[in-house]
């Protein structure tokens, strides 16, 4: 099993988030996270779906998804190609005896404390999943309340744009 | 957002997307040569659906009307170009415009109400889906404001068909109307053809708004490719004419894409041997001498050995389904792997394809011969003269063969073959889902394509009497035969009714053998013999429950009974000389029958039995 992200540009329409999602549950395809947001152009919504799979089952991912009618583009972003980022914000036990400790470790990762009662902290992290895997296990030990992490969403590095074209097609066809 | 359901905002009108060239009956945006503009027109959104239906070239819809579909019934019933034909049934409805479908070259089409309406047609939607028959199914759906409330009579029948169409919409804007039919006729007649479901809210229905023809298709994300890429087809062409044991594998996209005269041309120039497989009978008339027959879990011995030894399989339109296959990993061992089809998701799902080649099929095929003859202008043609000598061995060796019944009672597989004989390969032959539909494949020989008409891939027990009233309707000169089973007649026969009343004059042939058959078979193979709810009990010597001459009586059809051999062949003329009213022939054939040969499901096709523990010694005739 390998991990890959999934960039899909797909029509702003109702309902395709559930037919994408449908079909990696129908398909046996396992996703790891998925991440839905609007993009620059009003018309394409932008999924970043991280898929568990081997090589071969990805493109039957990728052809699978292409046959969705509502699904423009799909790009596969390599790590070393490409900047991926979670968003995770943890709640931390961090009373008056522990706090500095907290912070410490907050300044270490470049997080953030957004935050603050007497006996706890809300810490608000981005990176990639390495980066928030070990800042969690950093903070595991004064005591962890709750976390809530966002999927992963990736865009290609340099300079070209994967919706440039997906955009040619759209404004052809609109 | 993306999520949720709410009703898409209306969109601004935009040009027509570019055509797609594909060989495929497009009657879509326009019927005539030159676009005829219509519109605007004032109209009620219910106006809408009837006039988009008028203007996308539909001649028939297969229906039943309920709450909330009723306000397109009003127009529908003043319409001069679509006839409504009222089922019994939304399951017969669908399937209904499956056979249409096959026997017309059109786009089949159903409608049904909202709720268990919309709920009924799922199986034909299934159905449809699994063997790409270009449909479009319109529901009626509660109000819009209704919509998630759990108001009488609804049901989320846009996410219930998710799985199983190729796209689906919900309609709760009226002006959203043309456009929206527009694009489900022709995202359901392009590319792999498939089922497509419109909902429509029916207040989008009693709402006005302006109607106008043709539509403008905005699909950005669909274009399926139909020109296959030259360098494949130059490898394709290369491997054909170099193999020594090539196989043509032929699916249901060569029938499907019209590609049938070329196959035969391919057939011819290349000298390899065909199989068909169920959903293709046809494609390459059977009496073809390189026709092997079909390969399969029933297929004959010579076209799944072929396949097994072959050392190059040329894939066309076929999905390597586990039916053909058998086990996986064990199938075809020693071959080459060249695979085209429409749908790029089929290339490679299954069994890896060393030479893939995305396509419609005619222009595969088109492109393929010229390179051929290429390929046997420098190089000469292959010798394959060993390979026919094997493959004429097998087929001597293991002919397609029944045992007549001990019991006395009539052999299915003669009753078939009969109707077959008689009726003749212009006919069209229409089958359920068992042992009939297998005997039906493999007993009547196939001349062209759309002469026979199943459910392959979804198994639809019940699709026969409807999908021969539809296709009855779709091409009415031809003699069309329901080959069916006890289990799948009980399952839909009231679609008689629809066809006594509308007079569409099929002729059903039951192969009675009072049981679950094809479960009765594997009871008695796997389950030794312990025949757990299989018994029908609507045959010789039962309580005959129903008894079908009767039922066909009721329901104003001719019924006719058939218990010897003596008997088939003045029965099944009589059958063909009634042609004013449907036909009911209560064949009652021995249960002991059994569908061979059989490779037993998740077992390597080596294994083939051509009759019960007789299997082919392969080393010996290595």
């Amino acid at each position: 099993m390998t991990r890959h992200t999934l960039s899909v540009l797909v029509e702003n329409k109702p309902g395709v988030l559930t037919r994408v999602a449908g079909l990696f549950a129908r398909r046996s395809f396992n996703i790891h996270s998925l991440a839905v947001g609007p993009t620059e152009h009003e018309e394409i919504s932008r999924i970043t779906v991280v898929v568990d799979v081997d090589a071969l089952p990805l493109e039957q991912v990728t052809k699978q998804l292409n046959k969705l009618v509502n699904v423009i583009k799909i790009v596969e972003l390599e790590d070393a190609a490409s900047v991926q980022r979670e968003l995770l914000l943890v709640k931390v036990k961090a009373d008056v005896t522990q706090r500095t400790h907290v912070l410490e470790v907050v300044q270490l990762f470049r997080a953030h404390v957004v935050d603050v009662v007497p006996d706890t902290v809300v810490i608000e992290a981005t990176g990639g999943p390495g980066k928030l895997d070990a800042l969690l296990a950093a903070l595991e030990p004064f005591g962890i309340r709750e976390i809530v992490q966002s999927g992963t969403v990736a865009i290609g590095r340099g300079s070209r744009s994967i919706t440039d074209r997906a955009l040619e097609r759209v404004s052809r066809s609109a | 957002m993306v999520q949720g359901p709410h009703p898409a905002p209306p969109r601004s009108p935009v040009r027509p997307a570019r055509p797609v060239a594909d060989g495929l009956p497009r009657p879509v945006e326009s019927p005539a040569d030159a676009p005829r503009h219509v519109g605007p027109e004032k109209v009620t959104g219910a106006q809408s659906i009837v006039r988009s239906l008028e203007e996308a070239g539909v001649e028939v819809v297969f229906g039943i009307p309920g709450g909330a579909i009723l306000p397109t019934y009003d127009p529908l019933m003043d319409s001069t170009k679509v006839r409504h034909i009222l089922v019994r049934h939304e399951q017969g409805g669908g399937h209904a415009a499956a056979g249409y479908a096959y026997a017309s070259g059109k786009v089949g089409v159903t409608m049904a109400t909202s709720g268990p309406g919309a709920t009924n047609l799922v199986t034909a939607i299934a159905d449809a889906n699994m063997d790409s028959v270009p449909m479009v199914a319109i529901t009626g759906q509660v109000g819009a404001s209704m919509i998630g409330t759990d108001a009488f009579q609804e049901a989320d029948i846009v996410g219930i068909t998710l799985p199983v169409t190729k796209h689906n919409y919900l309609v709760t804007d009226p002006d959203d109307i043309p456009r929206t039919i527009a694009e489900a006729f022709h995202i359901a007649s392009t590319g792999r053809p498939g089922p497509v479901l419109v909902d429509i809210a029916k207040s989008a229905m009693q709402a006005q708004t302006t109607f106008s023809w043709p539509q403008e298709i905005a699909l950005p994300g669909y274009h399926p490719v139909t020109k296959p890429h030259a360098k494949q087809i130059r490898e394709a062409a290369r491997l054909i004419a170099t193999a020594r044991r090539p196989v043509l594998y032929v699916g249901g996209g060569v029938v499907r894409s019209g590609a049938s005269d070329l196959l035969r041309r391919l057939t011819d120039a290349s000298g390899a041997p065909v199989v068909t497989t169920l959903m293709a009978r046809g494609a390459l008339p059977d009496s073809h001498p390189q026709h092997l027959g079909m390969p399969g879990m029933h297929g004959t011995v010579a076209a799944v050995a072929a396949l097994q030894k072959a050392d190059l399989v040329v894939a066309l339109g076929a999905r390597f389904d586990d039916r053909v296959t058998g086990l996986l990993s064990s199938f075809a061992p020693l071959a080459t792997v060249v695979h085209a089809d429409i749908d790029p998701a089929e290339i490679g799902k299954n069994k890896r394809a060393d030479v893939p080649i995305v396509g419609d099929l005619r222009e595969v095929i088109g492109d393929l011969l010229p390179e051929l003859e290429r390929e046997h202008g420098q190089h000469g043609k292959p010798d394959l003269e060993a390979w026919w000598q094997q493959l004429d061995a097998w087929r001597e060796t293991f002919p397609l063969g029944f045992d007549e019944p001990s019991d006395g009672h009539l052999a299915p597989q003669h009753v078939i073959s009969r109707i077959g004989q008689i009726s003749g390969p212009e006919s069209i032959y229409v089958a359920g889902v068992g042992q009939h539909q297998m005997w039906a494949a493999q007993f009547i020989k196939y001349e062209r394509p759309g002469a026979w008409i199943n459910s392959g891939g979804l198994g639809t027990m019940g699709f026969s009497v409807p999908a021969a009233m539809g296709a009855k309707v779709g091409d009415p000169a031809r003699t069309v035969w329901a080959i069916d089973g006890d289990g799948c007649f009980q399952m839909t026969n009231q679609e008689l009714a629809t066809c006594t009343i509308n007079e569409i004059p099929i002729k059903v042939a039951v192969i009675n053998n009072s049981s679950l058959g094809m479960v009765r078979q594997w009871q008695t193979l796997f389950y030794e013999s312990r025949y757990s709810n299989t018994d029908l009990n609507t045959g010789h010597g039962t309580a005959r429950v129903p008894d079908f001459v009767k039922l066909a009586d009721a329901y104003g059809a001719v019924g006719l009974r058939c218990e010897t051999k003596a008997d088939v062949d003045a029965t099944i003329k009589r059958a063909m000389e009634i042609d004013d009213q449907p036909v009911v022939v209560d064949f009652t054939v021995s249960r002991d029958a059994m569908v061979w040969p059989m490779v037993a499901a998740g077992v390597s096709n080596d294994a083939i039995q051509y009759a019960r523990g007789i299997s082919p010694a392969w080393d010996r005739e290595d």
